[in-house]
């Protein structure tokens, strides 16, 4: 069944792509969108039939040499089964709606173009690319999914091959990606150079080694869990748009919309919060490179923030709102509570698709207008998508009853990042810096609302006369993604963020320290004094897991063989005997618990101000402010430094080494070297050769004649 | 069939005999029998060479289908492949067939034009399977000269000068491996390369160090054999700084010419490095390594800068080529089985997607005779087929996970780190240079709207066009899949070479305690 979800999405891509004059367009569509909803519905079964043990499922031979030994595998455990459900639900609902929004295109000649059947193999080929990344057991094949999920963004985002800026914008980020995968290639090396292996299971298990052992790289000494931490950190930071590396993410938006909602929002960003999780085992033995990661993802969270707070493009409003979620997940995962990081993975895929797709519905309706100042008062012409965008809108900015678990998706998963990392960091940098962008998150999400859906209506007033709602198709899949929107967060919340007793059963995780022989009975009447202090010994093995059909016995073969039990690798995601950062967090100050709820309010009180009560504020504050807001506008003007740092000068020294280095130096140098010794010696040789090639071949016979004639005085051969 | 190896090889020749011999006339109906005649008898090597393939035995780490042979003077005729040159062999058959196809509309001395390709691939299959320093000898050397005719008659306007260029490099080079030819035979007292009792390949070369008028020179005579042969391959590589004859050669080259140039006969420099350096004269190749990833590196970093800044399309192929030839130096040198067998892979992988590069080049430059990339723009509005194959290529060439310019790349690469992080990290740069000026080529001539009035009518590819490329995109993603085949048939010879050079190399002292990891005591 593993095999078929891998699968489902390549065979469509393929018959949609290369087969759709044989089935026709609209058999095209229909075949890849029902493979993909094949993909999901076993996803989905996948998910809550196979328990949280881990299983490998070889399927073919892949790189062997020497001790390198790569195999095409699937490796199924918690991890996986969340991003497949993920991955596939979002991916089936892209296609659905698709069916709605590229119905006609301008871009293209209706009736001329195939261009239906390529954007849906485009698609499928993202699906299956991306579900080799999530099933990959060892991590040459990750790096195989991580790079065709580059592929096929490039190829998606410049879908409307003909504008100039579509184009420019899928090389950029297929190039920004690839200085990420430049520190992942070197990670993997580092990692075989170390280990000998590339597959997890070997990787995880001389994890602790690995944390105790120096690596010369480059020109210094380094723990060699820190290095390959921060290399693989650094693939992460591309793929996932964190500082440094996002610049390509916002330009990302030219793509079609559904492909922002399926690849820029839901999936493929996050498959660096999933690198992380899924390197847990090194990460807990790097605590340099995880403060790192924390910092880098707090930095995201609040740079990107600031920058969404004035942008008037419907799309990269919601871009930026992406790379700040995103530097949350990466905070959630720096301070080592990867349960979270996934978590919020798990719900900002529901609300950020919704968000996406709605934002797609209002474009579609207002023929292909994005600027939010042309939009206003489309709350009556688009009912539906309206309160779609409401719903994502009240998950993504976190809205629920403060100290309990009752709330939008966003409310409880957004909340536990804020308390881990104010857990993870004791109230520092990471922390605030969440807040606040808590509170830009806010401002930025409700001001995108009052500027689309409320207010006069602005700009060219003959579409705003034919906006309309979008069909069925699209807004079905809006309707599904509200219900995870809603809903994701409260059924999850203690699988993810509960106790330790229960993240750990979900995760597949056996407990730190286990009592070699007698676990169940004996750890029954001390577990409910454990309240999550896992690092007590016994204290957590028995109760939780004795209803559980799937993991006791796993768990009980694991607890049997004593102190390995706790060894990384043996669940999903691997939490050190040192870590209890959620349980702290859990033990947070009422304050830090209900702060991110206020930054919320204060947030949608300013937003509302602006741009309900007092619309000319924002203009006359952006003049007063000029220097600041130009500063925002042009997002730092980090593209503007990256230009003039990086792109000019890679091409003017391109141009000096051509024409200065190999035109004039070396082809002078040698040139004239080769151009004055050959005539000289043919001079010599006597002017009967003329023309360079008897030359030649006169030298060469006279060569094997010397030879010869050496070797018949020497003796010859034997 | 005891003479397997000898068919395969003249096959080509006998063919070009015949034809020099029996075809007379230069119209339209002798130019098709010459087309068709190199093509059925390049297919047929092809066919019959894929018996060799069949009847290797990869885990027979020697040579194998051995053939001895009394020559003239005392010498020797000898052949016999391994699993290093075998694969070679199976890349030359096989491209050949298809840059005969690619030259169907040749229609200028057409009779010339095949002899001297068919003559080419005798001598390059020979250069592969030569067991016999002169024979050796004389399938290299020799085969600069029908390259030579074919860049030189049927090239483009600078065809005289880049000739030249191409030979007399080519020609500095051999001269000093000549020399060093002798002074191996004086040493070892046989030419057998291998497959004999005495043979180049089981002698020990001198490496106690010597000094040379005050200069010290460690390793001795094998540093000196090194560099002497090395002047050679490099430029055969071709290695930077000696590269430049390349992008002038290509530019000029016929389509096929640059083919075969791109795909095989770069190969023969690499596969010099691998049959000489490296496994005869270990203790050179360790002295002389550094100087080897450090001109590697240069390589891969400069010459994918000056690609990014190409107007021509074949040049910047051409400088491409040169940075992929990099990471195959670096991989050979970094002497151990996932960099030998990285080096290899990508040799071969190259062969396939450098020659469809060319290809892709050699398609447009038929409609519209010019390889200027400005000329061009938005071609997919109008050639959707030719789009989809250029665009499998320019990711195989960036080294995409999934086709085999990434096995080739990936592998060198984890062989490097194991021996030098600098080298690594500063080839590893690569991977985004590449990125950047393939897909720029890709975005100015494929990409956009169509504007370009003398483009309006450009017609995509025929049928032919497409079965040419069919091999190739076949090759190139089951290579990039499934590996296996070709890592199985490498793998024990690689395994044999680098196990030698580590014996050779710890009999003369040189290997270093594995100074890289340190296990913090605890």
């Amino acid at each position: 069944m593993e095999s078929i979800i891998l699968f489902a999405p390549l065979a469509g891509a393929l018959i949609a792509g290369f087969g759709w004059k044989l089935t026709g367009i609209r058999g095209a569509q229909w075949i890849s969108t029902g493979l993909l909803f094949l993909a999901c519905a076993f996803s989905w079964i996948t998910f809550f039939t196979h328990g949280p043990d881990t299983q490998q499922i070889q399927i073919m031979r892949w790189i062997e040499s020497g001790t390198l030994s790569t195999d095409w595998s699937i490796r199924l455990d918690r991890l996986t089964s969340i991003m497949l459900i993920v991955v596939t639900t979002v991916s089936a609902l892209v296609h659905l709606y698709s069916f709605g929004y590229m119905a006609h295109d301008d871009n293209f000649k209706e009736g001329e173009e195939s261009y239906k059947p390529r954007f849906f193999a485009y698609l499928s080929f993202f699906t299956f690319a991306m579900l080799m990344l999530v099933t990959s057991d060892n991590l040459v094949q990750m790096f195989f999914g991580w790079e065709g999920v580059g592929v096929a963004s490039y190829l998606l985002i410049g879908f409307y091959y003909r504008k100039p800026s579509a184009n420019a914008a899928a090389i950029k980020a297929f190039v920004v990606n690839r200085i990420g995968d430049f520190g992942f290639a070197l990670g993997i090396f580092a990692l075989f150079f170390l280990t000998d292996s590339i597959r997890l299971d070997d990787i995880f298990a001389a994890a602790p080694q690995l944390g105790e052992t120096q690596l010369t790289f480059l020109w210094t000494s380094w723990n060699a869990a820190e290095l390959v931490a921060f290399l693989l950190f650094v693939g992460a930071m591309g793929k996932s748009a964190q500082f440094i590396l996002h610049t390509w993410l916002p330009d990302a938006m030219e793509g079609p919309t559904p492909v922002s909602a399926l690849i820029h929002a839901a999936t493929m960003v996050t498959a660096g919060v999933f690198l992380v999780c899924r390197m847990s085992p090194i990460m807990e033995f790097a605590p340099n490179a995880t403060a790192f990661i924390t910092f880098l993802g707090a930095t995201t969270a609040f740079f990107a923030a600031t920058v969404g707070l004035v942008q008037n493009d419907i799309k990269r409003v919601i871009a930026y709102s992406t790379c700040s979620q995103l530097g949350y997940m990466f905070v959630a995962a720096g301070v080592g509570v990867y349960s979270v990081a996934m978590f919020h993975l798990l719900t900002h895929a529901f609300f950020k698709a919704m968000l996406f797709l709605g934002a797609g519905s209002v474009i579609h309706g207002m023929h292909h207008e994005q600027d939010m100042r042309n939009y206003g008062g489309l709350r009556k012409k688009l009912p539906y998508t309206f309160w779609a965008m409401m719903i994502g809108t009240l998950a993504i900015t976190g809205v629920g009853i403060p100290l309990t678990t009752i709330g939008f998706a966003g409310f409880l998963s957004k909340d536990a990042v804020i308390e881990s990392a104010y857990a993870g960091t004791n109230g520092g940098f990471a922390f605030w810096a969440l807040v606040i962008a808590a509170l830009f998150t806010s401002f930025y999400s409700w001001r995108l609302i009052f500027m689309t859906f409320y207010g006069k209506p602005r700009g060219d007033k003959h579409t705003h006369e034919h906006a309309h709602e979008s069909p069925m198709v699209m807004i079905a899949p809006l309707g599904v993604l509200a219900l995870g929107a809603i809903f994701s967060g409260m059924l999850w919340y203690g699988s993810f963020f509960g106790d330790h007793n229960q993240v750990n059963k979900f995760f597949g995780i056996p407990s730190h320290e286990v009592a070699a022989a007698d676990h169940g009975e004996a750890a029954d009447g001390l577990a409910p004094a454990g309240d999550g202090h896992g690092a007590e010994p016994a204290a957590d093995t028995g109760p939780a897991d004795a209803g559980d059909g799937h993991a006791a016995p796993a768990d009980g073969a694991l607890a049997d063989a004593g102190p390995v039990a706790a060894a990384p690798g043996a669940g999903a995601i691997f939490m050190a005997s040192d870590n209890h950062v959620m349980d702290d967090a859990h033990h947070a100050p009422k304050w830090v618990k209900i702060s991110p709820f206020i930054a919320m309010v204060i947030g949608f009180v300013v937003a509302y101000w602006f741009y309900i009560v007092n619309p000319k504020l924002p203009v006359r504050l952006a003049e007063n402010q000029r220097p600041l807001y130009l500063f925002l506008l042009n997002k730092w003007y980090i593209d503007e430094i990256y230009n003039f740092l990086f792109v000019r000068p890679a091409f003017a020294l391109g141009r000096i080494l051509w024409k200065g280095g190999d035109e004039t130096i070396i082809k002078g140098g040698i040139n004239g070297l080769a151009m004055g010794i050959i005539p000289f010696f043919t001079r010599l040789a006597g002017r009967a050769q003329s023309g360079y090639i008897f030359t030649y071949a006169f030298w060469m016979v006279i060569g094997i004649a010397v030879f010869i004639t050496w070797m018949t005085l020497s003796g010859g051969a034997h | 069939m005891g003479n397997l190896l000898s068919i395969v090889t003249f096959l080509p020749a006998l063919a070009a005999l015949i034809l020099g011999l029996f075809l007379r006339g230069d119209d339209a109906a002798a130019q098709r029998n010459a087309k068709w005649l190199a093509l059925i008898a390049t297919t047929a090597t092809f066919v019959i060479s894929l018996f060799i393939l069949f009847q290797f035995d990869a885990g027979n780490t020697g040579f194998q289908m051995l053939e001895e042979r009394e020559w003239l003077l005392g010498l020797n005729y000898r052949m016999g492949v391994d699993g290093i040159s075998v694969l070679f062999v199976m890349l030359t058959t096989f491209m050949m067939p298809l840059v005969i196809a690619a030259s169907w509309n040749v229609s200028h001395r057409v009779k010339e034009y095949m002899i001297a390709f068919l003559v080419l691939e005798t001598l390059m299959l020979g250069v592969f399977m030569a067991l016999d320093l002169v024979l050796f000898y004389l399938f290299f050397e020799a085969g600069l000269i029908p390259m030579f005719l074919i860049i030189g008659i049927w090239g483009g306007k600078d065809r005289i000068y880049a000739s030249f260029k191409f030979f007399l490099y080519t020609f500095l080079g051999s001269v000093l491996m000549l020399v060093a030819m002798v002074a191996m035979y004086s040493d070892a007292g046989t030419t057998c390369i291998g497959g004999c009792d005495v043979s180049l390949l089981k002698h020990n070369f001198a490496s106690e160090s010597f000094s040379i008028l005050g200069v010290q020179i460690v390793g001795g005579m094998q540093t000196m054999l090194f560099i002497a042969f090395f002047a050679s391959f490099a430029v055969k590589m071709p290695m930077w700084p000696v590269h430049t004859w390349l992008p002038e050669a290509h530019v000029q080259a016929p389509t096929a010419g640059s083919v075969v140039l791109a795909a095989i006969l770069l190969k023969m420099g690499g596969y010099g490095f691998l049959r000489f350096s490296l496994a005869m004269f270990p203790v050179g190749s360790d002295v002389m390594a550094n100087f080897v990833f450090t001109l590697s590196v240069i390589a891969i970093i400069y010459t994918s800068l000056v690609a990014l800044v190409q107007e021509d399309m074949k040049k910047l192929i051409a400088y491409s080529s040169v940075a992929h030839m990099g990471y195959v130096t670096m991989g050979i040198f970094a002497a151990n089985q996932q960099g030998v067998d990285g080096a290899i892979f990508q040799m071969i992988s190259h062969g396939f997607i450098s020659g469809a590069l060319f290809l892709c080049v050699g398609v447009i430059y038929d409609r519209m005779h010019t390889r200027e990339i400005d000329a061009y723009g938005g071609l997919v509005n109008r050639m959707p087929a030719y789009a989809l194959i250029f665009m499998l290529f320019t990711m195989a060439n960036v080294g995409l996970p999934g086709t085999s310019g990434f096995i080739g790349e990936f592998l060198t690469l984890m062989g490097i780190f194991q021996v030098n992080t600098w080298v690594a990290a500063g080839a590893t740069t690569g991977v985004i240079l590449s990125a950047a000026y393939a897909l720029w080529l890709y975005r100015r001539v494929v990409m956009g709207d169509l504007i370009k009035e003398s483009l309006k009518t450009i017609k995509d590819m025929s049928l032919r066009e497409k079965a040419i490329f069919a091999p190739l995109v076949v090759m190139t993603i089951w290579m990039g899949v499934y590996p296996a085949p070709i890592l199985d048939r490498t793998g024990p010879a690689v395994e044999a070479l680098v196990t030698k050079y580590d014996t050779a190399l710890a009999a003369a002292g040189r290997t270093e305690a594995d100074t890289q990891v340190a296990v913090a005591e605890h």
